[in-house]
């Protein structure tokens, strides 16, 4: 019946496919190494660009931040600068904290009352742990695959890829895995969140109902690339240094394709391509759209500091001599000013 | 009494279908939602409604009277009241316990005498489903008193016969101005 | 379950709805959660599209025969307009943190109001419009056509949401369900669908410059009504002024508090209080029948409607000649007031940055506006000592306060009503933290849908509200909501009469009046609702 995540489970199969036997059945590396990823990072970048610029080009006719806290009134009142942020830096900050700590989803405490008198607090906190969990898990992994791209490897990603693996499991008693670096950290946590992440939207009734394919596609997706990326890594051991060399192949548009990397990692990059060019396309645009969301990107202040509607435009409105015409005689039995006193016969005469 | 014995040792059991099925006739999400969520501020419906059952049938199971029973139905029937069910849909999950109670003990109902005990206790959820429907129709009752003591009826009508209002016309020319 | 016998079909009451899908399952538009569709008459007066005679729950609705094609047109043009629109539609992961935190879902428990979907029945219609992947790939990218059904299901739950902001205040990316009813609403007005109880009182607004179409003499009528009440209560003649050219400040309040019960006490305390500033401080304030409406049911059509009524607070300031403007203990008036009318109607540049004469305090956080909320005012003169005030004349009450959704949401009025209360009162007890300020639980009936045919709908959705009151009032004994919108006012006795029948419901400046010792008081027997007053024994504990 809920066939939206076979449909996505399905789209992924497929593609996993294309891209093994395109390089394993037909010998199409040129095509999965080169002009693949050369199209879906144009494809990336030019209609990312495009959907922010639209985005841009919607006017903000108002002011209309969500108010999370007591504004800035009186003096002698204590205001809360982040969550009503009044000034321009508090909105920084809070605009800083919801994408750093998705602050907003972090707001769903709880409390929980015991038959008896007490009153214990809790946190709704799953959701907001492995949205952090995931989206810092992939930050991570994509600061690590920078030492593909840049010679020397520039010092953070050298010092993330320590910090990573600082914590990693390393297999000491299998002779072949000594001396190569354990599993990242960050792979395990990704591919924790995203099963957590991807389960939530099977299970939980609620969410199950409001989810697209487009909502499982990705998570299938990115399942993929956590897993060819590990597989590869790990157990199939693909040439470290023959993929620096497709990469720096890549960015420095001297394109070329070493030996013996493998259907894995053509898959893998197969997948991050996908990912790349269904971005623009799709909800992923949260990361863009985030930034400009008028609920939370705006000073509070809208009382205090005018703010201007492009697109004002005049409108019929009642004036008060309108109002004044078709009430006159009446306001003045009832002894209300009046700007023209009305002529005194033509008063008798309706009366 | 045998019975007794059974539906005091089985209330937590019993009560946990019997608010199962109350919450499943709601849609399945929301059910899950009603379920799920144990704050009593965020979730009034279905804490409401574990709450108010457990009591129901604590009071049923030890010969409350009456008035207690019209106690513990109150908040769950004034919920059922307002939610877009017919007055039967609102009221059939009382009778439902009837099946529960009886796949509950489907053993032991082969027992002839806990049987009889079971019939006469079907009687008093008949009872139960009668003090329902009064205390249903209150709710509904309160529900139309409520609509037609709105304010508009209430003051508008009010003005209106005392020819205070202007009533509306067709938009004019020379009313209005460009602003 | 499956184990228990089958009940004969007949006896099947037990209602079990079905597992479809949302976009399979049609919205039912059901008596008591709809309102009555707005009278011809009210459309025409202020020139909205295709006034006719028809009702949501007929199979015709006399829908233009282009209608498609004014919806697409009219949702284009929104997109280009509002940003706001435009990201919302498209960044939405649905996560689904929003899902249970609106109170029309928790009441009702249909699963499309929950907000994520409420939004997604625009979205749908968006990504198969505007959207490439929604033009592809159709049903599966979420899409779906513009059919009657789904403006049938438009009609059904933009028509079941208060704009209270809830929802907004837990999204990660700040999807504000209000910023949606408003679009969904704005398309549905642009065919003539609007109800009745926001439509007529937006004709009656525009022309009598109130929603009940309280004509200028009658207005004036009830006043001096309030007055008389008022010297039997006191012994003080109050002398509230009308239209005063020159006057310090000009007064605005939602006209509910004008013609209904309990909002006509909280009129009396406005009253007692500028008469008492007057006698002791010369401040001048006048009154208005012209912009005699705070509240704006534009706000609930369109932004532009919303304009057309606001204009009328300038207007009128200008043409007094005031030096600023005081807004009366309204909500959305508030939120309209907060974060739309400077830009709509302003810039107020013929007005002073408001000043309060009294205690010297400049309003810094007005400056533009130039309109300071009465409980700021009166948190000030309260702070700087300048009142005379008797809280155990309020020792009859045991005090609660409801954060209304705008003034929370769309302002962050927390703290000035409750310093207020507290000031004047002296039994105060906040609801659970989860149910107040910015994260309070709507009346239920706000946003236009107060009306009474929707009274099962105003009973759910208020239900989480009136919970919480409930538990305050089990455990301390709460006889009095007090609450700082005309709405509530006029919507929570009604609330509180099905929930939780103990107790009342208060504007805040019906406490500040009860308090208030004015100058030549005689002395007071009874608050303003003709109750008797405690001892004054028992107050100072």
């Amino acid at each position: 019946m809920n066939l939206k995540y076979v449909y996505s489970f399905l789209a992924v199969l497929v593609l996993f496919l294309v891209a093994y036997v395109g390089v394993e059945g037909l010998g199409l590396d040129w095509l999965f190494g080169i002009i693949v990823p050369y199209l879906a990072v144009i494809v990336f970048v030019v209609f990312g660009t495009k959907r922010i610029l639209g985005w841009g080009r919607s006017a903000v006719p108002f002011r209309i931040p969500t108010t999370a806290g007591q504004q800035k009134s009186l003096p002698w009142i204590q205001s809360s600068p982040i969550d009503n942020p009044s000034s321009k830096l508090g909105v920084w900050v809070r605009m800083a904290l919801e994408v750093l700590t998705f602050r907003s989803l972090f707001r769903n405490s709880r409390i929980k009352l015991g038959s008896g008198p007490k009153i214990s607090y809790h946190l709704e906190i799953f959701l907001w742990l492995g949205a952090l969990a995931f989206h810092y898990a992939f930050l991570v992994a994509i600061i690590r695959h920078l030492r593909f791209f840049a010679e020397p490897v520039p010092f953070f990603v050298q010092l993330v890829q320590s910090v990573d693996s600082f914590f990693r499991f390393e297999i000491h008693y299998d002779p072949i895995q000594v001396g190569l670096p354990g599993v990242a950290l960050s792979s395990i946590v990704l591919l924790l969140a995203v099963t957590f992440l991807l389960l939530r939207r099977l299970l939980d009734t609620k969410v199950r109902y409001i989810s697209l394919a487009a909502d499982y596609f990705p998570l299938f997706l990115i399942l993929g690339i956590a897993f060819t990326g590990i597989l590869m890594a790990y157990f199939t051991k693909v040439n470290v240094a023959a993929v620096k060399e497709l990469a720096t192949g890549l960015v420095t548009f001297q394109p070329t394709i070493p030996e013996g990397l493998g259907g894995v990692f053509y898959v893998h990059l197969f997948f991050v391509s996908v990912l790349l060019a269904y971005f623009p396309f799709s909800k992923l645009m949260h990361l863009g759209g985030i930034f400009m969301s008028p609920t939370r990107n705006l000073t509070t202040n809208t009382r205090a500091a005018r703010h201007v509607n492009p697109w004002n435009y005049p409108v019929k409105i009642h004036t008060y001599e309108a109002y004044e015409d078709d009430f006159r005689e009446k306001m003045v039995e009832a002894g209300l000013p009046v700007e023209k006193m009305p002529a005194a016969t033509a008063a008798e005469e309706k009366e | 009494m045998v019975l007794d014995k059974l539906l005091e040792q089985h209330e937590a059991a019993i009560v946990g279908l019997w608010v199962d099925h109350v919450i499943n006739t709601y849609a399945p999400d929301s059910a899950h939602f009603y379920k799920t969520q144990k704050d009593q501020f965020a979730n009034p419906v279905g804490i409401t409604f574990s709450e108010s059952l457990g009591n129901l049938f604590k009071a049923l199971r030890t010969g409350g009277d009456r008035d207690e029973l019209s106690k513990h139905l109150d908040p769950v029937l004034r919920i059922r009241a307002i939610q877009s069910f017919t007055p039967a849909e609102a009221l059939a999950f009382i009778i439902d316990l009837k099946p529960i109670l009886r796949s509950q003990f489907k053993d032991a109902l082969k027992e002839k005498r806990l049987s009889r005990e079971l019939v006469r206790f079907e009687d008093q959820i008949d009872a139960m489903l009668l003090i329902a429907f009064d205390v249903y129709s209150a709710c509904r009752e309160k529900l139309f008193e409520l609509k037609v003591s709105t304010e508009r009826e209430k003051i508008y009508k009010a003005f209106l016969r005392a020819g205070l209002i202007a009533d509306i016309k067709a938009e004019e020319p020379g009313n209005d101005a460009l602003h | 379950m499956s184990d228990l016998p089958k009940p004969d079909d007949l006896l099947n009451f037990s209602h079990r709805p079905p597992k479809t899908e949302w976009m399979d399952t049609p919205a039912e538009i059901k008596k008591g959660f709809a309102c009555y569709a707005g009278n011809p008459k009210s459309l025409e007066a202020v020139g909205l599209p295709n006034p006719r005679t028809w009702s949501c729950f007929d199979e015709d609705w006399q829908l233009p025969e282009n209608w498609q094609e004014i919806i697409y047109e009219g949702f284009k043009e929104r997109l280009d307009k509002f940003r706001s629109f435009k990201v919302f539609m498209d960044i939405c992961v649905r996560c689904g943190a929003c899902s249970d935190k609106c109170h029309y879902f928790i009441g009702t428990g249909d699963p499309k109001n929950m907000p994520v979907l409420r939004a997604e029945l625009l979205r749908s219609v968006y990504r198969n419009d505007f959207t490439k992947a929604g033009k592809l790939l159709g049903r599966i990218a979420g899409a779906r056509p513009m059919t009657l059904d789904v403006l049938r299901e438009w009609w059904a739950y933009f028509f079941q949401c208060t704009e209270c902001r809830r929802c907004s205040l837990f999204c990660p990316y700040g999807i504000d369900t209000a910023e949606i009813t408003m679009m969904g609403r704005e398309l549905l007005n642009l065919l003539g669908l609007n109800i009745d109880w926001i439509a007529t009182p937006v004709a009656n607004c525009y022309r009598t410059g109130n929603h009940l179409g309280i004509q200028p003499h009658a207005f004036k009528d009830m006043i001096d009504f309030f007055v008389d009440d008022i010297e039997e209560i006191t012994g003080v003649q109050v002398e509230p002024q009308f239209q005063k050219k020159g006057a310090d400040i000009l007064f605005i309040t939602p006209s509910g508090d004008v013609f209904a019960d309990p909002g006509t006490y909280t009129c009396m305390g406005y009253l007692m209080l500028f008469h008492f500033l007057k006698e002791k401080y010369g401040l001048d304030v006048t009154w208005s029948t012209y912009a005699s409406e705070g509240g704006n049911f534009g706000f609930f059509t369109s932004h532009e409607m919303m304009k057309r009524l606001n204009a009328k607070m300038y207007l009128e300031a200008k043409r007094l000649g005031v030096k600023w403007i005081l807004g009366g203990e309204c909500g959305h008036m508030w939120r309209v007031i907060n974060q739309y009318m400077d830009t709509m109607n302003g810039p107020a540049d013929f007005l002073d940055v408001p000043v309060n004469p009294i205690t010297g305090t400049r309003f810094e956080n007005a400056a533009s506006t130039k309109m300071v909320h009465i409980t700021e005012f009166t948190a000030d003169l309260i702070h700087h000592g300048k009142l005379d005030l008797d809280p155990s004349r309020n020792e009859n009450k045991v005090l609660t306060f409801h954060d209304s959704c705008n003034p929370s949401r769309g302002m962050g009025l927390f703290e000035e009503p409750r310093y207020v209360i507290q000031n004047v009162a002296n039994n105060f007890y906040d609801m659970p933290a989860s149910t107040i300020r910015e994260q309070t639980f709507c009346c239920g009936s706000g946003a236009g849908l107060n009306a009474g045919e929707d009274m099962e709908l105003r009973m759910a959705g208020g239900l989480p509200r009136a919970n919480a009151v409930k538990h305050v009032h089990d455990k301390h004994g709460v006889n009095m909501l007090a609450t700082i919108c005309a709405i509530d006012r006029a919507v929570l006795p009604d609330l509180m009469n099905y929930w939780v029948p103990d107790v009342e419901v208060t504007g805040v400046h019906e406490l500040v009046a009860n308090a208030l010792i004015m100058p030549g008081e005689q002395e007071r027997e009874t608050d303003l609702r003709g109750e008797p007053l405690l001892g004054t024994e028992d107050a100072d504990e």
